[in-house]
C-alpha cells in the first residue's frame, strides 16, 4: 500500500533550524559580530552593498553573516530589504571632482595635478599567506599626512581641453530607474550603467576580459582610477535648496580607449565609465570595459558578434540575483513537466521500436 | 499598362558619402532589371532602399499590389510591407545563409513562407515543399536533411525554393552566384533563367558578373558613384556601350 | 511580520502591478512589462505569481497554492505561509473554496467557477524565446503577428518525431491574435484554458512580464488541420481514487521499478476517496 508523501511544511521547518545551527557553528568558538565583519571584511561588505544596491554598511554586514559567507546570498538579501522600502526622492547627481581620494592613480600620465596615491591597495603586495594574521596582533600605524583639501581635477578633463576625447556633454535628463520600470531594448547609455553598476562581479569581470582578449577588443587605457568619499545631497522642497545628507564611499574609472576618426570626425579617444559603491575597483574597471565595449553601435564601430557588444545579452545576464534564482529553481519539482515529456519519449520509442519490427519483417 | 514597380528619385546618403542618388525606373511585369557595377557603386543600396531593408532619405518605390493597386512601399506601414515581403516580393540574398535557417530542414525552410501565410495542412506544406526541391534540383530525400549539410550550390538553391513557394510577383536577387564555383554558377544560371521564364517572375539582379546579366536580364541599368550612367536593353548596353565607364566595364571582361 | 504592508508589497507597488493586469486583460495574450520588485525568494521559484496574487489578494480573499498540482509540496507550502504571514488571509487546499489560486505548472481538475482567480508562475513567458533569443526582435514579431516561425518549429518536430513534441508549456493562440506560452503546464491541461470562467493571470517575475486571459476567452493549441492538438496523460487509472480522467503522477515505489500513478491534484484525489471512490492501489 501507498501513503503519499506529505509534511513539507515540517520539513521546511526543520530545515531553518538546522541551517540556523549550522550558521552560528562550533559554539566554542566566538560569535561573529556586526561590527567585526564591517570592519575586518569591509571588501565583502562594499560589494554586497554594491550589487546590492543599498549602501548601507552595517546592513550589508548583517546580510554576510546571515547569508554564512555566501555573497550571492546576501547581496539577495540586501536586494528583498530595499524593494520594502520608502523612496523619499532622489539625491542630486554626486561630484566626483570633489572626492575626498584614497586612492587616485592614472596609467596614462606619470604624473598630474593632484598626484598618484596609491592609497589601501593589495597592488605590489606579494602574495605571500600572512601567518602572522592567523595569531593575534596589533597592526603598526601607517604613516599619515594632512589630507589634500579641494577638487581633484579629471585626467580626462586635460585631454578634453585638446579635443583629444570625445566631448561626454552635460545631460541633465533624470535617468530611467531600474529598479522601478522594466528593463526594455534598446537600452540607451544610463540605463546601461546602471545595471552594470550592480551586476555581477564575477560575470562583469569576465566579459571586460573577454575583451581584452579580442572579443570586441577596444584597447583600453585606465586614464583614471579613484576611491574615496563624496558627499550627497539632497534638494528638501521644503527648504528650496539642497542640503548634504550623507557621504558614500565610491569607486570611479575612467578609460581611454582607442581613438575612432571618420570624414567627418577626426581621430579622438573615447571613453568607458565605471562608478560602483565602496572600494570594488576590480569591478568598476571591468564595468568601464564593458560600457566601452558597448557603445560600438553610437560610435559607429563594427558589431564584431562579441558577447561583451551585446546589450541584450549583457544587461539580461549580468544580474547575479536573477541568474542564481533561476538557475536554482531547476531544483524544485518538475514531476508534471517531467511526466509529460516521459509519456511522449515512451510513445516515440514505442512507435520506433514498431517500425523496426515492421521493417524486420519486410 | 501599370508598371509594377516604379522606382521615382531614390537618394541615400551616409552621412556626407553618397550610397545612391536619384534613381528612377520603371519595371514592368515579366521584366528582368539588371543592375550592374563596380562594388560600392551603390547598387546593393539601392537594391535594399526598394526591397524595405533600408530607409531611403528620399524617392518613392510604388508597387502595383495585388488588392489596392500601386502604393508607395516607403510609406507604407510595416506589417504591409512585411506582408508583402513574404507574399508578393522574395528576396534572394548573396550568401545563402543569410537567407536561409541554418538550423531547420530544407523542407521546414520551404514550408516557412507558407505557414507565414496561413497554411496549416502539415501534408499540403510537405508536399509542396518536396516539389520545389524538386524544381530546384534538390533530391526530395533530403526534404528533412538541414542545409549545414547542403554544397554551396545546393544552399542557394533552397533560398531560391524558399523564395519562390508562395508564388511571388517579383524577386530581388543580390549577386545570386556570387561565391559559387564557376561550373556550379553556370547550373544555378539556368535554373533561374528556366524559373523566371516558366512563372513569368519580375525581377531585380544587382551583379557586377556581367554574365549573369546577359543570361538573365532583359534591361541593365549600369551605376558609378552611386548614380545610374547608361540604362537601356542589356545586349545594346554590353555589345554598345555609350558611356565612356560602361565601355570600361565591358572591356574589363571576357566576353561570354 | 507586521512592519510589512499587506501582502508584503507596498500600496504604490500594487497599484503599479494592478495596471499592468488591467492592461494584460484588455489585450488577452500581450505581454505587459512591469517592474518587478525584488521578493524575499528567489527569481524563477515564483515571484512573477506571488506579485500578482499580492495585487489581489484583498483580506477577505480565501487563499491556495498548489504546486504539481499539490498543495503540500514544498514550494506551495513556503508560498501559502508566507501570505499567511504577511497578508493574514485564510487558506484552503480545497479548490472550489478558494477565490484566488496560485498555481506552478497545473491546473486543478475541478472546474474553476466565476468570481475566483488563477495565477499562474511563469518562468520563461516568451513562446517564441527559443527560436529567437532577442527580446527586441520577439516584441516585434508579435506585434506584426509575424508566427510562421512558430510553426516551423511544429513542423520540424512533426518531420523528425511524427509527432508534435511538446509536451508541456505548449503553445496557444488568444482570441486569434496572439501566440500565448500558457507557463509550464502539461498538454493536458491546454483544454482547461480556454473559455474559464475564472479570471487567469500569468506572472513571469524575473523577465517582468504580465498577461492574462479574462473569463470565457478563446484559446487554442496551435497544430496542422492533419496533426490535430491531442491533450494526453498516462493511460491508467489513478491508483489511489480510480479517476480516469485526472492528470497522473508517476511514482517509483520499490527498488525494482515497480511503479503506481496518482493523481497530481492532491485536492481532486483526497475529494475523491472521501466520496468513497477506490483505486487499486488504496489502502
Amino acid at each position: 500500500m501507498y501513503v503519499a508523501v506529505k509534511g513539507g511544511e515540517r520539513a521546511i521547518e526543520n530545515a531553518h533550524a538546522w541551517l540556523a545551527e549550522e550558521r552560528r557553528g562550533n559554539t566554542d568558538v566566538a560569535e561573529l559580530s556586526i561590527a567585526q565583519i564591517r570592519e575586518q571584511l569591509s571588501l565583502a561588505v562594499n560589494r554586497v552593498m554594491a550589487e546590492g544596491s543599498l549602501y548601507d554598511p552595517d546592513l550589508a554586514a548583517l546580510a554576510i553573516k546571515q547569508a554564512r559567507g555566501d555573497m550571492i546570498e546576501a547581496i539577495f538579501l540586501i536586494r528583498a530589504y530595499r524593494t520594502t522600502l520608502p523612496r523619499f526622492g532622489a539625491s542630486e547627481p554626486v561630484d566626483t571632482g570633489i572626492m575626498a581620494c584614497d586612492r587616485r592613480i592614472s596609467a596614462t600620465f606619470k604624473d598630474l595635478p593632484g598626484g598618484q596615491v596609491l592609497g589601501p591597495t593589495f597592488d605590489y603586495t606579494h602574495r605571500l599567506l600572512d601567518f602572522k594574521l592567523a595569531a593575534d596582533g596589533d597592526v603598526p600605524k601607517a604613516p599619515s599626512r594632512d589630507a589634500e583639501t579641494g577638487t581633484v581635477p579629471h585626467v580626462t578633463e586635460f585631454l578634453n581641453r585638446e579635443g583629444l576625447i570625445e566631448e561626454a556633454p552635460h545631460n541633465d535628463t533624470p535617468p530611467p530607474d531600474l529598479t522601478r520600470e522594466p528593463l526594455e531594448m534598446p537600452a540607451d547609455r544610463a540605463l546601461r550603467l546602471q545595471a552594470l553598476t550592480r551586476a555581477d562581479e564575477g560575470f562583469t569581470l569576465g566579459l571586460a576580459y573577454s575583451t581584452q582578449r579580442g572579443y570586441g577588443r577596444n584597447h583600453a587605457f585606465v586614464g583614471e582610477l579613484r576611491i574615496g568619499s563624496v558627499p550627497v545631497e539632497m534638494d528638501i522642497p521644503e527648504l528650496g535648496f539642497a542640503v548634504e545628507i550623507g557621504e558614500v564611499t565610491l569607486t570611479e574609472c575612467e578609460t581611454v580607449n582607442q581613438f575612432t576618426g571618420s570624414k567627418t570626425e577626426p581621430p579622438q579617444f573615447t571613453r568607458g565609465y565605471g562608478l560602483v559603491f565602496g572600494q570594488t575597483e576590480r569591478k568598476a574597471i571591468s564595468m568601464a570595459l564593458v560600457d566601452r565595449a558597448l557603445r560600438w553601435e553610437e560610435l559607429g564601430e563594427d558589431n564584431v558578434g562579441a558577447p561583451a557588444q551585446d546589450a541584450e545579452f549583457v544587461l539580461y545576464h549580468a544580474d547575479n540575483i536573477q541568474a542564481t534564482g533561476f538557475l536554482e529553481h531547476i531544483k524544485l519539482p518538475h514531476y508534471v513537466d517531467f511526466q509529460s515529456e516521459l509519456e511522449l519519449v515512451r510513445k516515440l520509442r514505442r512507435e520506433a521500436g514498431a517500425q523496426q519490427v515492421q521493417e524486420a519483417a519486410e | 499598362m501599370t508598371p509594377l514597380l516604379s522606382v521615382q528619385g531614390i537618394t541615400k546618403r551616409y552621412g556626407a558619402h553618397i550610397g545612391c542618388a536619384d534613381v528612377s525606373f520603371d519595371l514592368y511585369p515579366g521584366e528582368v532589371m539588371g543592375i550592374v557595377g563596380e562594388s560600392g557603386s551603390g547598387k546593393s543600396t539601392l537594391l535594399n532602399c526598394m526591397a524595405g531593408h533600408l530607409i531611403p532619405d528620399a524617392g518613392q518605390v510604388v508597387f502595383d499590389t495585388r488588392t489596392d493597386g500601386p502604393r508607395d512601399t516607403i510609406t507604407m506601414s510595416e506589417p504591409e510591407r512585411r506582408m508583402l515581403g513574404r507574399t508578393d516580393w522574395a528576396f534572394v540574398h548573396q550568401h545563402a545563409r543569410d537567407g536561409l535557417r541554418m538550423g531547420v530542414s530544407a523542407g521546414g525552410n520551404v514550408g516557412e513562407r507558407l505557414m507565414a501565410v496561413g497554411e496549416r495542412n502539415y501534408g499540403d506544406i510537405r508536399d509542396k515543399a518536396t516539389d520545389w526541391l524538386g524544381r530546384v534540383e534538390i533530391d526530395a530525400t533530403r526534404v528533412d536533411d538541414r542545409p549545414t549539410t547542403f554544397s554551396g550550390g545546393m544552399q542557394q538553391r533552397l533560398q531560391i525554393a524558399r523564395n519562390l513557394v508562395t508564388g511571388p510577383r517579383l524577386v530581388f536577387m543580390d549577386e545570386p552566384t556570387g561565391g559559387l564555383d564557376v561550373s556550379v554558377q553556370a547550373r544555378l544560371l539556368d535554373l533561374l533563367r528556366g524559373l523566371v521564364r516558366d512563372m513569368g517572375l519580375s525581377a531585380i539582379i544587382v551583379t557586377h558578373d556581367l554574365a549573369v546579366v546577359r543570361l538573365l536580364a532583359d534591361r541593365l541599368m549600369v551605376m558609378k558613384s552611386g548614380r545610374v550612367v547608361e540604362a537601356g536593353l542589356t545586349d545594346q548596353v554590353l555589345d554598345d556601350p555609350q558611356h565612356a565607364y560602361s565601355q570600361l566595364l565591358v572591356s574589363s571582361v571576357l566576353q561570354v | 511580520m507586521t512592519e510589512y504592508n499587506f501582502a508584503y508589497l507596498d500600496e504604490q507597488t500594487k497599484r503599479m502591478i494592478r495596471r499592468a493586469i488591467l492592461k494584460g486583460l484588455a489585450i488577452p495574450g500581450y505581454q505587459v512589462p512591469f517592474a518587478s520588485r525584488e521578493m524575499p525568494m528567489p527569481y524563477g521559484w515564483g515571484t512573477g505569481g506571488v506579485q500578482v496574487s499580492a495585487a489581489v489578494l484583498t483580506p477577505s480573499d480565501t487563499f491556495k497554492v498548489i504546486d504539481q498540482g499539490a498543495d503540500d509540496t514544498t514550494n506551495a507550502v513556503s508560498i501559502r505561509t508566507f501570505f499567511q504571514r504577511t497578508a493574514g488571509v485564510a487558506t484552503t487546499t480545497a479548490t472550489s473554496d478558494a477565490t484566488v489560486i496560485q498555481t506552478r505548472h497545473r491546473i486543478p481538475e475541478e472546474p474553476l467557477h466565476e468570481g475566483q482567480i488563477l495565477v499562474y508562475q511563469v518562468p520563461i513567458p516568451e513562446p517564441l524565446r527559443f527560436l529567437e533569443p532577442r527580446e527586441s526582435e520577439t516584441r516585434k514579431m508579435h506585434s506584426l503577428e509575424e508566427y510562421g516561425l512558430m510553426h516551423v518549429k511544429l513542423y520540424e518536430d512533426i518531420s523528425r518525431h511524427g509527432h508534435i513534441a511538446t509536451s508541456y508549456a505548449y503553445p496557444v493562440k488568444v482570441e486569434g491574435r496572439y501566440v500565448m506560452d500558457p507557463s509550464p503546464i502539461p498538454k493536458f491541461d491546454n483544454a482547461k484554458l480556454g473559455d474559464m470562467a475564472a479570471i487567469q493571470l500569468f506572472g513571469a517575475g524575473r523577465e517582468q512580464r504580465i498577461y492574462a486571459l479574462p473569463p470565457y476567452t478563446q484559446v487554442v493549441s496551435l497544430d496542422f488541420e492533419d496533426h490535430p492538438f491531442e491533450a494526453s496523460k498516462a493511460d491508467h487509472l489513478c491508483g489511489m481514487c480510480g479517476a480516469n480522467d485526472s492528470y497522473l503522477d508517476e511514482l517509483i515505489i520499490d527498488d525494482l521499478g515497480g511503479r503506481m500513478f496518482v493523481c497530481s491534484d492532491t485536492d481532486y484525489c483526497e475529494a475523491r476517496q472521501a466520496a468513497g471512490h477506490k483505486g487499486k492501489d488504496a489502502a
